[in-house]
């Protein structure tokens, strides 16, 4: 790799001291991008993007909000009311959590699909798992912040979750309560674990794109880059990409924030909290829906707690579970149709954690939930030994020569 | 013991996440066998003003219906998130705001003497509330809090149609159907047996403007009034949202342009 000359004087004092400016260069212009990724590589810049929006507008959203019982949901609709556009910067705050899950659950599909979790991308993964689960936790303790009825129920219901664990249960949901019910207490530590946790996302996210720079983008083939003539430098070609992909979010989270902020809410977040009350449908904001219905859809309360928490870490091993060498579905042919199997099977669950709990629902969400564990734990352990993949293509270059060539990657 | 405790209070929670929902049906279906409107009265405003990307308040039903609630639903009912000088967003005049004000007491800060006396409300007031507490308002109320209608229109299920439908449901019980002492059958209140009695009666309130005050009327206007209450802020963000995705639209087109232009030679 070869280091840019620098003309700028100011530029080569500060390069000689810190080289940001040829690691800026090496970055933007060396880095070797894919040249075939498809729109669904947006997602990545496009999380980071929504990361830095949450941050900026819940910085200015604490200067203007209460962290007490009494005050909070004064505060916000204060925030809402009589704070100078304090209302946008509250609803773009409220749905930019709802898009950024969205974007983030497309990006992790998109891994899905295209094997991205693959060698020697391993880690990679792990840590979008984990900024998956510190995300998880943020629009959690987040949503209890304005302490209307969903606020304080769901955090409720949530923290109770911890009961379920023999012996030190009880002990462990004091303890993040902070007292013997949800109160004060737990509204202030809340608010500092709100304030904390998207730094910690922000640091991952770091290491997330470290280990994303050590072997390159994956791409839509699936193989490996092979000749000079498969990548294109990140600057200007995804920079472009990646701006027009900001303008069609940007467009469609404007129109939402100005015409249908509530939309993704919940109306009984909007009755002050009153633990005298409880709402006849307790549910949680849509992006938990199908973990929510996993959790239910155990009859046992510590079988669903740790069902609900298997969700999430059956994704960290998948790396070991599936053993197939081929990485893109497009070269899959069972791998692709389960993919999409995949994707109803949580659309399914998602309903059926909106919907309470009887009749036909427990009997789908115990499906689904069935199905969702059987498609990590059975299936593709099974389909890495029995499903033989479609001839790979000899490089990116050359998409179509494919013939006789052997498959391992 | 401590197990057992631990357990007990285990399945209670996993049986209140479990039956929360069933219970809520089952609490419905109790009321609803006999007790289920055969038809549900049609009165609702098909659209609202308010409604859709264009919306805005109609400024005079909006006055009229601040007119509704203080001289009725104000009997009961808090309007806390409302001050006089809200009304301005409305169109109401300086001096209209500080007529309206004046007709309210407020507690003063304490005096010299450290004695809080009432004084005129000024137009940075909020709404003074019936009660002086929620304990007071139940208590004269059978029981039943009537609740702060500042977010009414925003925190129900059935949103915007909340009040009209509520205004609107008031209807004979169908055969069968026993409500107890003190309540009302409303059609679209879950359970049917509402403590409110139907507040509305023709000609309760003397519009300004001369607009006749029936009951449908004022339920229009009233919606107006607290659909403001509830987002004051809504006509600014819908006109801002109109022009900033007409920006971004072009801005993306563009972008999709300049991306094309980079990309030419590379397909």
């Amino acid at each position: 790799m070869s280091t840019p000359e620098f003309n700028n004087p100011i530029v080569k004092w500060i390069e000689y001291r810190l080289p940001i400016f040829s690691m800026m260069h090496h970055e933007m212009h060396e880095y070797p991008t894919p040249k075939n990724l498809n729109y669904f590589w947006n997602f990545g810049s496009l999380a980071g993007f929504v990361l830095v929006i949450m941050i900026v507008s819940g910085i200015v959203l604490s200067m203007n909000y209460t962290a007490h019982v009494d005050y909070a949901f004064a505060s916000v609709e204060r925030i809402m009311r009589d704070v100078n556009f304090g209302w946008l910067v509250r609803y773009i705050h409220m749905n930019g959590a709802s898009f950024f899950f969205i974007i983030v659950y497309i990006h992790i599909f998109r891994g899905l699909y295209y094997g991205s979790y693959k060698a020697p991308r391993e880690l990679l993964w792990i840590l979008g798992v984990i900024i998956l689960l510190l995300m998880m936790a943020t629009a959690f303790m987040g949503y209890v912040l304005p302490w209307g009825q969903m606020s304080f129920w769901g955090a409720t219901v949530i923290t109770n979750l911890f009961s379920a664990l023999p012996l030190v249960g009880e002990h462990i949901v004091t303890w993040l309560w902070g007292g013997f019910t949800v109160d004060n207490p737990t509204l202030n530590r809340f608010f500092s674990l709100h304030y904390l946790l998207p730094f910690v996302i922000a640091g991952v996210v770091i290491l997330h794109l470290a280990a994303l720079h050590q072997h390159g983008s994956n791409n839509p083939l699936g193989i490996d880059i092979k000749q000079k003539g498969d990548t294109l430098p990140f600057h200007p070609y995804y920079t472009i990409k990646d701006l027009f992909g900001i303008g069609v979010f940007l467009t469609i989270f404007v129109a939402v924030i100005c015409f249908a902020p509530n939309y993704m809410g919940h109306p009984d977040n909007y009755i002050p909290a009153n633990p005298l009350v409880t709402p006849t449908h307790i549910v949680p904001e849509w992006y938990f829906l199908p973990f929510y219905a996993i959790l239910r859809a155990i009859p046992d309360k510590l079988g669903g707690v740790l069902a609900m928490f298997a969700a999430i870490a059956v994704l960290f091993v998948l790396p070991w579970l599936d053993r197939s060498p081929i990485r893109s579905a497009k070269f899959r042919p069972i791998y692709f149709v389960l993919f999409w199997v995949l994707v109803a099977d949580c659309i399914l669950l998602g309903f059926c954690g909106a919907k309470p709990p009887e009749g036909i629902w427990v009997i789908l969400s115990q499906l689904g939930t069935a199905y969702y564990f059987a498609h990590f734990l059975v299936l593709l352990p099974l389909l890495s030994l029995y499903e033989r993949p479609i001839n790979l293509p000899l490089s990116i270059s050359s998409p179509k020569a494919s013939a006789s060539e052997p498959q391992a990657v | 013991m401590r197990i057992t405790k631990s357990l007990s209070r285990a399945m209670a929670a996993a049986g209140f996440l479990l039956a929360s929902g069933t219970a809520a049906m089952a609490a419905g279906d109790a009321g609803g066998g006999v007790c289920a409107p055969k038809s549900m009265p049609a009165h609702t405003e098909p659209h609202w003003s308010f409604q859709g990307v264009f919306g805005h308040y109609d400024h005079d039903a909006a006055l009229r219906g601040f007119e509704v609630y203080r001289n009725v639903c104000a009997a009961c009912h808090s309007l806390k998130l409302f001050a006089f000088r809200n009304l301005a967003e409305l169109g109401a005049t300086e001096d209209e705001i500080k007529g309206v004000a004046a007709l309210y007491e407020v507690p003063d800060q304490p005096d010299d003497e450290g004695e809080v006396k009432p004084r005129p409300a000024r137009p940075a007031d909020r709404f003074p509330s019936p009660f002086p507490n929620e304990k007071a308002a139940a208590a004269a109320n059978g029981g039943a809090l009537p609740p702060d209608l500042s977010l009414i229109l925003k925190s129900r299920a059935a949103l915007e149609n909340h009040v009209s439908n509520i205004l609107g449901g008031y209807m004979a019980p169908p055969a069968g159907c026993d409500i107890p002492e003190g309540k009302f059958y409303n059609a679209y209140f879950p359970g049917y047996a509402f403590g409110m009695a139907p507040p509305l009666t023709e000609g309760a309130v003397e519009y300004n403007d001369g607009t006749p005050a029936t009951v449908a009327q004022m339920t229009k206007d009233l919606t107006q009034f607290l659909a403001f209450v509830a987002e004051p802020t809504l006509e600014e963000r819908k006109q801002m949202g109109v022009k900033v995705v007409f920006f971004l639209i072009i801005l993306t087109v563009l972008l999709f342009l300049v991306k094309r232009q980079v990309w030419r030679k590379v397909h």
